[in-house]
């Protein structure tokens, strides 16, 4: 009799929780709108005040006046600033219409998406890279804290945090394409195309996780919960990698989401360098052409990607903290 | 002679921190007869805690340190184990300890079911799921938990249900020793006699030792066979029940002790609460730690370390107090 009660509780206790997930999730992507609206308004305001004259982009510095000003007249570029960007947001809303590229004259999103799967691929391949030498490595350091392969993994890590990705790309070029040619400077013809820019994506992200990674850990193996799953005569591995890291993921996680989300939007140094047609190497020809809409789009499509991310962490922490989950899905 | 369950010799322990060391126990010595109970007492950073870690082996692995001393259980020396023996045969096994703090004991992110449960499975040969879950219950009911709440998380029980879980986790596997830090400084005053009551009743039913840790000499009353009062890292009075509570003669702490609790049956003798603190544990004076606070203070105090005074069960480490065979000129007990 009581179990059927607290059974029943239990049943309606998963489905509320399941639809205030829902709620959650819906909340947290209606917010995305004036975010979006904010990127799109930051970004227009920028191309706006870098100088130089899209129609004279386009047309080339040779090209005389009245062709300039018919075009100018033509993309709408005499209007006013507020009215420009209203009626850009205007076709957003109402007809999904992003404009079309300044410099390939076509709908921006056929230039965005054939781009898509190349800043996907090195995203997944990067974060799965750093996630999987900075996690295991970081929890090596933390439980040999101050031995020889902790003080090795510190400096080598500081180093590449520290190091700027370009040079980083650059050494991983002379070795490995110019001294060796094991590898292609670039493209991506095939998946080893990928290795470099893997490596310079996720070389200095999985550092930052293992040096997340370690401190958190640090900190957690000093926890009064470990001493008493010490004293209950837990092995040290069940200790270490049960109780402990499960209790260190959450700032790992965070750390992983957004560098997921950064990688993401396209590494806009690694895809020039290694020369791979992603979303990052598209923003920068897009500035250099002064192809605004080009831009906005890629910019907002990226930070739509960073924010779908962050969702998916915090929804992860409710998963991995009951304490979060109780807070936001029992709640009411 | 009873059977002796746990002996500990002459233990050293010090906590060595890059400003300090910290002289935390200063030689004590504890002797545990099957299914007895020892209160330990003494106010807050006495070395209660520090004592009982050392028998766990579980002192923080880079400061604690255990000087000199041995610790016996069972006739096998604690501290020549290796690390496996210690895991599987001693902590969780035969020796359990509950934790002082109940809010930070338990792990935030698993079940208390599970918490639970691992005591046993790390312990029991035959590992088959159905009969921890059923061992996990019962000790969950002994506690006054109902098992239907085992698949919930720490957070969402009350501190004093967070302290019957730790003392499930002790008790799941049946030790022979338990090892209680201030089990009930947590809780209210009626959890408290309830959790003691309920701790009482364990150790009659299971024939368990105990090392009842607190500051409060009610509980002592309540449950233990035997005292130990220890000061600035040492013990410096123990005996049986009628030694602490009946005899007339105590060290100076002791009696300040027992002035610190409000007591309507007793004379007035036993009102003056003791003034000052305990002298700091990185440095601590020459003779009598407890020299500055005691109001019998002689010149022989600031210079020795005192003698143990021994009467029967009862010892006292006073020189206030002298052995029958020192005992020269006169008697010159206070
Ligand atoms: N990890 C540590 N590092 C340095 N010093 C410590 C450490 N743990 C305890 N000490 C010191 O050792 C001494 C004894 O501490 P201990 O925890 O054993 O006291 P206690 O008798 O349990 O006190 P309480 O009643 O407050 O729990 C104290 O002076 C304390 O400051
Ligand atoms: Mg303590």
């Amino acid at each position: 009799m009581y179990n059927a009660i607290s059974c029943n509780i239990m049943l309606v206790g998963r489905f509320g929780g399941g639809v205030l997930v829902i709620k959650y999730v819906t909340k947290r992507l209606l917010l995305l709108i004036p975010i979006l609206i904010g990127v799109a308004f930051l970004i227009f305001t920028i191309m706006e005040f870098t100088p130089g004259d899209p129609a004279v982009k386009i047309l080339g510095i040779e090209a005389p006046q009245e062709a300039v000003e018919q075009l100018r007249e033509q993309l709408g570029l005499n209007r006013p600033f507020a009215v420009r960007f209203f009626d850009y947001i205007y076709k957003i809303v109402t007809r999904l219409d992003f404009g079309m590229s300044w410099r390939t004259k076509n709908p921006v999103f056929m230039d965005i998406i054939p781009r898509i799967p190349v800043s996907a691929t090195l995203a997944f391949l990067g974060i799965a890279f750093a996630t999987l030498f900075g996690i295991p490595l970081g929890v090596l350091s933390a439980v040999k804290q101050y031995s020889k392969s902790d003080n090795v993994l510190r400096v080598v890590s500081t180093i590449l945090v520290a190091v700027p990705t370009f040079w980083l790309a650059m050494l991983l070029i002379l070795a490995f394409s110019s001294y060796l040619a094991w590898l292609p400077a670039g493209g991506v013809h095939s998946y080893v195309g990928y290795i470099m820019p893997v490596i310079t994506c996720g070389g200095p992200y999985g550092s930052a996780i293992l040096r997340i990674t370690r401190s958190t850990m640090l900190e957690e193996i000093r926890q009064d919960y470990v001493r008493t799953a010490r004293a209950k005569g837990v092995p040290n591995n069940i200790i270490i990698y049960k109780h402990a890291l499960q209790n260190a993921l959450l700032p790992v996680i965070t750390t992983i989401g957004q560098n997921f989300g950064a990688i993401l939007g396209g590494s806009v140094v690694a895809e020039s360098v290694f020369s791979l047609p992603g979303i990052g190497s598209l923003v920068i020809l897009g500035i250099k052409s002064k192809d605004t809409p080009t831009v906005i789009a890629s910019v907002l499509l990226i930070a739509f990607f960073f924010a779908i991310v962050m969702l998916a962490v915090d929804l992860m922490y409710a998963f991995i903290d009951p304490r979060i989950k109780a807070k936001y899905f029992k709640a009411e | 002679m009873k059977d002796e369950l746990l002996k500990i010799e002459k233990l050293e322990v010090i906590y060595k921190t890059s400003e300090e060391t910290v002289q935390a126990v200063n030689g004590i010595d504890i002797v545990l007869n099957k299914g007895e109970t020892l209160g330990l007492v003494g106010e807050t950073g006495a070395g209660k805690t520090t004592t009982a870690l050392s028998i766990m082996r579980l002192l923080p692995e880079r400061t604690g340190k255990v000087l000199s001393g041995n610790v016996t259980f069972e006739g096998e020396n604690i501290f020549e184990l290796s690390d496996e023996d210690m895991r599987m045969k001693i902590r969780g096994e035969r020796i359990a300890m509950i934790f002082q703090d109940p809010m930070t004991a338990l792990n935030p992110v698993m079940t208390v079911g599970d918490q639970i449960s691992e005591a046993i499975y790390y312990h029991s040969e035959k590992t088959n799921a159905a009969g921890i879950a059923a061992r996990v219950d019962k000790v969950l009911e002994l506690v006054g938990i109902s098992p239907s709440r085992k698949n919930e998380y720490p957070h969402q029980f009350s501190g004093g249900m967070k302290q019957r879980v730790v003392i499930a986790i002790a008790l799941a596997c049946e030790p022979v020793l338990l090892i209680a830090d201030e089990p009930t400084t947590a809780l209210d005053v009626t959890i408290q006699a309830q959790v003691l009551e309920m701790m009482g009743e364990l150790r009659d039913r299971l024939g368990t030792a105990m090392i009842m840790i607190t500051h409060d000499l009610g509980v002592v009353a309540q449950i233990c066979d035997k005292v130990a009062v220890m000061y600035a890292g040492e013990i410096i009075e123990s005996g049986n029940m009628e030694d602490i509570f009946v005899s007339k003669e105590h060290h100076p702490y002791t009696e300040g002790l027992f002035g610190a609790i409000p007591d309507l049956a007793s004379e007035a003798k036993r009102l003056s609460p003791i003034t000052g603190l305990m002298p700091d544990p990185s440095r601590l004076p020459q003779g009598c730690n407890f020299q500055e606070r005691c109001s019998h203070c002689m010149e022989i105090c600031t210079k020795k370390n005192p003698e143990t005074y021994v009467n029967g069960t009862h010892k006292i480490s006073c020189f206030l107090f002298k052995n029958k065979e020192d005992r020269g000129d006169g008697d010159e007990k206070k």
